[in-house]
């Protein structure tokens, strides 16, 4: 079985949850047998052995390199030497026609193709190749605009994938529900493989934590209330702010570490202001390695306010390396995480209830901790690989027939 | 030689859930018990669902045996917490409750009135609660309880010990192997290190058939009949007593009635009745019948509960603990207080099955459904009894009182 995987990014040069995702699904998808070609819309090293790794790029282009987070723009490196600045609409349509000169010379038996960027790429594969086309929804346009229309051009482009793809591959129940709404897809076209994590990703923390002043203050009864991942609408984070502030009339000791970075930056911190918690939190920006990891550690409760979030990989992160979980109902890890504690993303004073039931009850916490730590070692993507192996088979099989 | 007997004794109890009650209530408002009517944890729903799938029905048939089978006899203990629900929210179901035990053969069993787990925390509360207890069932039911049993049938010596002190005769227990060893629990018993009180313990197998087995398809010995059952009793020579102990929710609620529950009720005194050599017996006739077979050493806690017959379920997990330390922690200032509703609330709140709620062992194998709560979570349960103690501690500030 050979599989045309087309995705946006791997690690180590990934934004956020979809990089990490296509990383160890693939991983477990080759130890099944299955080969896999990974086509990335830029040029770097990946310390990958388990699938080949091509990078779609224009012909007359050598190099192509990745600015930063997955909607900034890339630069292109001519044969002449001359370098280009292109968006990310301009890089999509790149990606799709370079991706049409890899079908030219490539056999494979189906075409995998995760999230929107990869979809009119997607299309033209299975259009030219007459294969199977699998598309992988990490996540749609309204769980990015939090709630909201979105791009119209976006939606355009998921919508008609979706009507023209041979299966549609959902990472949670959420999402399934939120394309049949959104899209009005049939719910039987559209199969839930839940993401999952594999356990030895994660890297040991080390004795000293990055954020020392935290860890001091810790020691003096203060509690510590975690989030990362980007600042962005999607992420619910004015609701943990003023959640917080309710918190922090109640138990003064407890500090909020928010790390990440985005559009909302700005427009959190004056709110932080505004609320009168501006000495309770601390944006670190964003983080890679040692603090990325240590943010985690450092927390006594994570929290996951996000609005939608299609599946939502820092909970399990976060429990991983010991601080147990708040998140929010319209999460897809909400159906596979029991011994957390769940909340509605618009339920301020019920988040605040829970978060300060946390911060005042060590006992609390370490239960929660203790419970969900159970349920995280046996989390596998082992599972998930299982479906996409019996489901390629399938449509292969339906193209043979 | 006295007659083999059936001692079916029967529990009666319902807690004051707390309601969702978040830490914008605390400070706020005092009414920690009162969900909305059709809420999960409104404790009024429950009762008139309770009364009416069960305790009405159970009532009506067991006072029908009564009259039909003049050798037909229970024991029964009702706490103090549903006894009050009961004469707030469903007057009539306390009246079919009294005219059962007016027929006079229907003994009532001591505990605490609240199902606390105070004996292990402070004496002194327990005693209360016990003194109270006995108050209500006299003043309710004209009767004064001469056998003890602890919540959740939890015991040891040193409870044995302390109801032999306060002139029980009779004493009830978990029928648990490691402790009756090579013993039958169709026996009745002395504690170790008492004189005069007697032990009777639960025969957990054939009272498990009724209570947890009697529905269950997958039982190799369903559909379970009354004739049958009465022909196991027939068939066990060494024994005196059988002890069938169980919730009185068993019959409607735990079974329901559809699974032919009330029928077996029926049927088990005439089946068991046809051999004349059978008859039924109170608790305290058991022990006034029979002489003590041997003394039975119980140095640990043993209940009625799960496959560890501990007080796991309750005192598992350390938010469990956190909770009853904290709850007991307050005994002092609240009783110092004066303030009747206040003891009120705090004595509410000591019943056991606040901290049930809190048990996490099933819930962390993601069998929720293992266990019989109102809440989501444990650690929702958790944080609203948490709540409700900062409330309790709020209360006491405000009146002045140190906490």
């Amino acid at each position: 079985m050979k599989v045309l995987m087309l995705g946006w990014e791997l690690p180590p040069h990934n934004s956020g949850g979809l990089g990490v995702a296509c990383y160890h699904l693939c991983k477990s998808l080759s130890k099944k047998g299955v080969d896999i070609e990974f086509i990335l819309p830029y040029t770097a090293e990946h310390n990958i052995d388990f699938m080949k790794i091509t990078a779609a790029q224009p012909k007359d282009v050598i190099e192509v390199i990745k600015s930063g987070i997955a909607y900034d723009s890339y630069k292109y490196i001519h044969t002449d030497g001359s370098e280009e600045w292109v968006d990310i609409y301009g890089q999509q349509l790149a990606y799709e026609h370079a991706v049409d000169q890899i079908v030219e010379e490539t056999e494979f038996d189906v075409i995998h193709a995760h999230d929107w960027l990869t979809f009119r790429a997607g299309l033209r594969a299975k259009h030219k190749s007459n294969k199977p086309l699998v598309l992988h929804v990490h996540s749609i346009e309204s769980d990015r605009a939090g709630g909201d229309t979105g791009n119209p051009l976006v939606r355009e482009i998921e919508y008609l994938s979706m009507l023209l793809a041979d299966r549609i591959i959902a990472v949670s129940a959420h999402t399934k529900y939120a394309i049949i709404r959104e899209y009005g897809i049939p719910a039987e076209n559209i199969e839930v493989v839940h993401n999952s994590i594999d356990q030895t990703s994660l890297e040991e923390l080390d004795a000293d934590n990055a954020y020392r002043y935290l860890a001091l203050m810790k020691q003096h009864g203060y509690r510590v209330v975690v989030n990362i991942g980007r600042l962005t609408i999607q992420k619910g984070l004015p609701n943990l702010l003023r959640a917080a502030r309710e918190v922090v009339l109640r138990a003064p000791k407890t500090l909020f570490l928010i790390v990440g970075s985005g559009e909302q930056e700005r427009e959190l911190l004056q709110l932080a202001a505004e609320l009168g918690i501006g000495k309770n939190v601390i944006f670190a920006g964003f983080q890679r390695g040692k603090n990325w990891r240590d943010a985690y550690a450092i927390g006594d409760l994570f929290v996951m306010p996000s609005i939608s979030e299609p599946f939502g990989l820092t909970p399990l992160e976060a429990i991983g390396y010991g601080t147990p979980s708040l998140i929010s109902k319209q999460s897809g890890v909400a159906e596979v995480l029991t011994n957390c504690l769940k909340v509605d993303y618009w339920d301020v004073d019920e988040m605040a209830n829970q978060i300060t039931a946390v911060v005042t009850s060590d006992a609390l916490r370490d239960e929660l901790h203790r419970n969900s730590l159970k349920e995280y070692e046996r989390l596998t993507w082992d599972h998930s690989a299982d479906k996409l192996v019996d489901l390629y088979n399938r449509h292969v099989r339906e193209v043979v027939v | 030689m006295s007659k083999k007997a059936i001692v079916l004794y029967l529990h009666v109890h319902q807690p004051y859930r707390i309601r969702h009650y978040t830490i914008f209530d605390t400070a706020n408002s005092h009414d920690y018990f009162d969900a909305p009517i059709g809420d999960r944890r409104s404790n009024e729903s429950i009762v008139h669902k309770v009364a009416e799938k069960s305790y009405i029905p159970t009532n009506n048939k067991l006072i029908e045996l009564l009259e039909r089978h003049p050798e037909f006899k229970i024991s029964m203990s009702i706490t103090g917490t549903v006894l009050d629900q009961l004469q707030q929210w469903s007057p009539a179901t306390l009246h079919s409750f009294q005219r059962l035990v007016a027929t006079g053969r229907v003994e009532i069993v001591a505990e605490t009135y609240h199902h606390s787990l105070a004996f292990f925390y402070s004496l002194a509360e327990f005693e209360m609660q016990v003194q109270m207890h006995r108050e209500k069932v006299q003043e309710l039911f004209g009767q004064t309880p001469q056998v003890f049993r602890n919540t959740e049938l939890s015991y040891n010596n040193d409870l044995a010990y302390w109801a032999d002190r306060a002139g029980y005769k009779g004493i009830l227990a978990e029928g648990w192997d490691p402790v009756l060893g090579w013993r039958s629990p169709n026996f009745v018993y002395r504690p170790t290190y008492t004189n005069n009180i007697r032990l009777l313990m639960k025969n957990y197998k054939l009272s498990d058939d009724i209570a947890f087995r009697f529905s269950d398809q997958n039982w190799s010995e369903w559909p379970l009949t009354a004739d049958k059952f009465a022909n196991w009793l027939n068939d066990t020579p060494e024994a005196t007593n059988f002890n069938l102990f169980m919730d009185y929710e068993t019959f409607g609620e735990h079974q329901w009635g559809d699974s032919g529950i009330f029928g077996f009720l029926e049927h088990l005194p005439s089946e068991w009745l046809k051999n004349p050599e059978n008859t039924f017996m109170t608790v305290s006739e058991a022990i006034d019948s029979f002489d003590a077979r041997d003394h039975v050493d119980t140095p640990q806690t043993t209940t009625w509960a799960d496959t560890e017959r501990d007080l796991s379920a309750w005192l598992g997990n350390p938010m469990q603990h956190e909770a009853i330390n904290a709850l007991y922690d307050l005994q002092t200032p609240i009783i110092k207080s004066g303030d009747l509703a206040l003891i009120d609330d705090w004595r509410k709140l000591q019943t056991s099955d606040h901290f049930y709620y809190m048990c996490t062992k099933w819930f962390s194998d993601g069998d929720i459904h293992a266990y019989f709560s109102p809440y989501e979570t444990p650690y929702e349960a958790y944080t609203n009894f948490l709540n409700a103690y900062h409330d309790l501690k709020f209360r006491l500030t405000e009146k002045g009182i140190e906490v």
